[in-house]
């Protein structure tokens, strides 16, 4: 008996309820008009392209629907793992990667600690203005930069300034030999983007209280100890959380760099899979070998980024979500 | 006023305590130590610095003094030929439009588009909240790749229009939770009181929202006005063959391109020789130092204005992301 009197009571509840629903939402019409038109948009932007992943399982024509393509499977992914050209790209993307993010944070928080241990605030400032500027610069202008740096010509100052210190006896032809690149791409890199990620470890230092490093001197601690004891553990969340975000674009590696920089002699060392995908996909229009591609390197960041994701929950430490 | 209306996460603002600390015990440690840190900072500035200053100077000197060589911190032979050339030549002179054109559109777009869903999402009361924040916000994550969103831009017929610079780009997602976070550091009462005066949702954003996140305004802006004017890729994707939307960034990349390729040959009477049948003198290296120059010199007379603004930025939505 019970049952059957509490069984409408909910049904009669729930257009009430989905009334009162759109009646507010009715009243927050402007709010709605403000927002929904831009999730139009991002949905088509954004997740429109997702549909087109299915071009990776068919052979693409482009004068053809997507329902009139031929279907192939995963042709596509067993031809790129049987590409010799692929794994090459692929081990270039891992240890481009692999350089980037561990040169990256290394240099970024060694930086940091340096500007946060410098007395003079008007050096300080000085130092960190200075070093958000190559972030600004495109990296177009970046890479003439730095061939123009690493020319045998003259103005090429590397080559200058390694021969005044008779280190070499004749100029290198710095971008010209496949296995300079991955270093050089790694320092223009640093050079690049260090004072600007600097910004964040110096935030997180700001929070560390100061009472600490005043009890340490007290008890006679040194500059090092410091920064080892007070200054790294208090950068602890910060990099842990950086980690994971890093990590789960550790294949985004870019392709600016290497595509201004690259040139035929060092194409086996430059060529990463954006620049695969580039090559393949636009300049020969083998869109589907060039989507599988995209795809790979898609799921493969996913995987990073949740197995890395779960280990800093495992070990107790911030995590993204 | 501005005084009070901070966001929440703001920092405590006492590292002067530890400061005067230091200042009175400092052993000889501490002195090597301060030493070696300017030293080594004081070097990081030179790296940045000087390959700006080297190109400065070369764009500044005369292109046949140039081939001499030695040219370093100061123009030799001053002569402004080089900018004077430059901006004779139409193409570049119309690039240089186009980039301004995409920068400014591009930048007014993208900031009031941002800030508008993001004030939606920090009303609490706003029903759809939840849905269009993961809307957004799962686009960070998700990505279809170079080949379907090349797909959609041509499906959409946006490629060899000025829009294909503007349109996939009017909301960046972590601009608007930079926004956001700033918004809701915003004391509530600000945003009720309008509300009870009778103002409207749009009305209260554009009145009240949008002068108060200012600060938040500013470093979307700086940051989307750096990617306009920096973009030179999707000129190269979509607009390759239409040299009236051709931009400064991506002229300078063709010119990259084409020393690289000349690069094998390397020398720098080929290049005098290129250049000799034009009216004034000049050279494709010394042309390149100057484009590298107008392609770099807003961006770098604007950001240290910004700074205060940009730090902050980067600190809420670069941990919070």
């Amino acid at each position: 008996m019970r049952d059957q009197t509490a069984v409408p009571a909910p049904r009669a509840a729930e257009p009430s309820a989905l009334n009162r629903w759109f009646k507010t939402l009715l009243k927050q019409k402007t709010l709605i008009f403000m927002s929904v038109p831009f999730v139009i948009w991002i949905f088509i932007f954004k997740y429109v392209p997702l549909w087109g992943w299915l071009i990776a399982f068919q052979h693409y024509r482009p004068n053809l629907t997507m329902f009139q393509q031929e279907w192939v499977g995963l042709e596509q992914f067993r031809f790129l793992f049987s590409d010799d050209t692929f794994i090459r790209v692929l081990r270039n993307t891992l240890v481009q990667a692999v350089i980037k993010l561990v040169l990256g944070f290394v240099t970024a928080i060694v930086l940091a600690i340096l500007l946060n241990e410098v007395r003079v605030a008007f050096f300080k400032r000085a130092v960190q203005t200075i070093s958000y500027l190559p972030h600004f610069i495109s990296w177009v202008v970046a890479a003439n930069i730095i061939s123009t740096a690493l020319s045998i010509d003259e103005g090429g100052i590397v080559n200058e300034v390694l021969m005044r210190l008779h280190i070499i006896d004749q100029p290198i032809m710095w971008l010209g030999v496949g296995h300079y690149f991955w270093g050089i791409l790694g320092t223009s890199e640093v050079w690049k983007d260090v004072g600007w990620n600097t910004i964040v470890y110096l935030a997180a230092m700001t929070m560390i209280d100061p009472s600490q490093y005043e009890a340490a001197e007290i008890d006679g601690a040194s500059r090092l100890q410091r920064i080892l004891h007070i200054t790294l553990p208090g950068l602890k969340p910060v990099i842990v959380i950086l980690l994971i975000m890093n990590l789960g674009s550790i294949l985004e590696t870019g392709f600016e760099p290497q595509y201004l920089m690259g040139n035929g002699m060092n194409a086996d060392y430059s060529e990463n899979l954006e620049i695969f995908v580039l090559k393949y996909g636009i300049s020969m229009g083998n869109f589907s070998l060039a989507t599988a591609a995209g795809i790979f390197k898609t799921v493969v960041s996913f995987i990073l980024l949740f197995t890395a994701n779960s280990m800093a929950k495992r070990f107790g430490e911030q995590r993204l979500f | 006023m501005a005084n009070t209306v901070r966001p929440a996460a703001e920092p405590a603002p006492q590292p002067q305590q530890p400061k005067k600390m230091h200042k009175r015990f400092q052993s000889p440690g501490d002195r090597i130590f301060d030493t070696l840190n300017v030293l080594v900072l004081s070097l990081l500035v030179v790296f940045t610095l000087y390959p700006f200053i080297n190109t400065l100077a070369v764009s500044l000197n005369d292109a046949n003094d140039s081939i001499k060589g030695g040219i370093y911190l100061l123009p030799r032979d001053l002569s402004f030929d080089n900018y004077k050339y430059v901006f004779k030549e139409a193409t570049i002179f119309h690039a240089t439009l186009i980039s301004i054109l995409r920068t400014v559109i591009g930048t007014v777009v993208t900031v009031f588009c941002s800030a508008m869903v993001a004030y939606t999402i920090s009303r609490p009361e706003f029903v759809l909240r939840k849905f269009v924040t993961i809307m957004f916000i799962l686009t960070m994550y998700l990505n279809g790749g170079l080949i379907p969103n090349y797909l959609l831009m041509r499906d959409l017929d946006l490629i060899g229009t000025f829009w294909v610079y503007i349109v996939p780009g009017i909301i960046g997602v972590f601009n608007m939770i930079v926004i956001r976070s700033f918004i809701e550091g915003l004391p509530d009462g600000i945003i009720e009181s309008a509300r009870i005066d009778g103002a409207g949702e749009f009305r209260t954003f554009i009145q009240i929202v949008v002068p108060l996140a200012l600060p938040a305004l500013a470093t979307v802006a700086l940051f989307t006005g750096v990617y306009q004017w920096n973009s030179w890729f999707d000129v190269f994707l979509y607009n390759s063959e239409k040299v009236n939307l051709s931009t400064l960034q991506y002229e300078l990349m063709k010119m990259l391109a084409n020393s690289n390729s000349n690069s094998s040959m390397t020398s720098a009477s080929a290049f005098a020789n290129s250049a000799n049948s034009s009216s004034n003198f000049v050279t494709p290296s010394s042309i390149r130092a100057t484009m590298t120059i107008v392609a770099s010199l807003p961006m770098i007379i604007v950001y240290p204005f910004l700074q205060k603004y940009f730090v902050k930025g980067m600190t809420v939505g670069g941990v919070k992301g």
